[in-house]
């Protein structure tokens, strides 16, 4: 075999991204599989991943991750530079900017649970900033943000407990392999 | 039981902040929002206007005969109208803003009303 001309050097952390990132990818799929009453209204199962990152790894790993997983899911799944992918990144993007304050919230009162609501309610809002000043730009958008702060409350909780979990069920290793 | 002890008492907090401010989002945003007046037209003019607190029944002349119509604190319906298809009539109950029942044979139709004008649809 013909050695490559650029060297890549892989880092352990580099690895760690892709297999974190793959398994938001995976849950993104399994997402756009759960049908909705409603575009928008999604449980956004790949933020339990976001949310373990961030607890876990930090802030910097979990924004890789998040936008390895808005990249990949969106070719997967074949909406990339579609304006759903400017909704996904926007939303995506805002709860990053959340969490990386809220994480700064006191461990001992605020959990998995209150980030996960908080990156819900970022979301659902870019994106309907989002919406509303490019997609559908008539006020009539916004008769939906009950609908949309409903479900990011719901799914928001759901995620956070199950974030929850499954960071108190394994023990802190250093590599997720 | 184990699910509840994932909740540090911050979690409820939040939990808590975020219903209310889904709560408020509601009549923020669903505003036009109550049904305020129930406006019956005939040949696109106003034959009555009627706060919809009052329960009443009006009977609204038209080409084909008489339109009845029956409002109730907070709703309005077409009770009987003598054109052929009835539609008007099956729309039953009417209650939210911009809400209308079209009886195009007798030339009469109801609307409703809110605080604030709302758009039938919207158009882009």
């Amino acid at each position: 075999m013909t050695r490559s001309a650029i060297e890549l050097t892989v880092t352990a952390e580099d690895r760690r991204v892709a297999w974190l990132a793959t398994a938001a990818v995976g849950l993104s799929l399994v997402d756009a599989a759960i049908p909705s009453p409603l575009p928008g209204v999604k449980p956004g199962l790949a933020n339990i991943v976001t949310l373990v990152v961030l607890l876990r790894y930090g802030w910097g790993t979990a924004v890789w991750v998040s936008v390895l997983r808005v990249l990949a899911g969106s070719l997967l799944l074949g909406y990339f530079l579609a304006p759903g992918f400017f909704l996904s990144l926007t939303g995506t993007t805002l709860s990053l900017l959340t969490l990386g304050l809220a994480r700064h919230l006191p461990a001992r009162w605020f959990g998995p649970v209150s980030l996960s609501i908080l990156a819900a309610f970022a979301h659902i809002g870019g994106q309907l900033l989002l919406a509303r000043a490019w997609l559908i730009p008539h006020d009539g958008v916004f008769l939906l943000t009950p609908v949309f702060a409903g479900a990011a409350l719901v799914f928001g909780t759901i995620n956070g407990l199950i974030a929850a979990k499954l960071l108190a069920d394994t023990p802190a290793t250093d590599s997720p392999r | 039981m184990r699910w509840l002890a994932l909740l540090l008492p911050g979690d409820w907090l939040i939990i808590g902040l975020a219903a209310a401010l889904v709560g408020l989002s509601i009549p923020m945003f669903w505003q036009g929002g109550m049904a305020d007046r129930a406006i019956v037209r005939q040949e696109g003019q106003v034959f009555a206007d009627i706060d919809l607190k009052a329960r009443k029944q009006i009977e609204v002349p038209g080409p084909l005969g008489t339109t009845l119509i029956a409002v109730e604190p907070g709703r309005a319906r077409v009770v009987s109208d003598p054109g052929p298809r009835q539609y008007c009539v099956k729309q039953g109950w009417l209650m939210r803003p911009g809400e209308i029942a079209i009886c195009a044979p007798n030339r009469v139709s109801l609307q409703i009303t809110g605080r604030t004008r709302v758009y039938d649809s919207i158009s882009y």
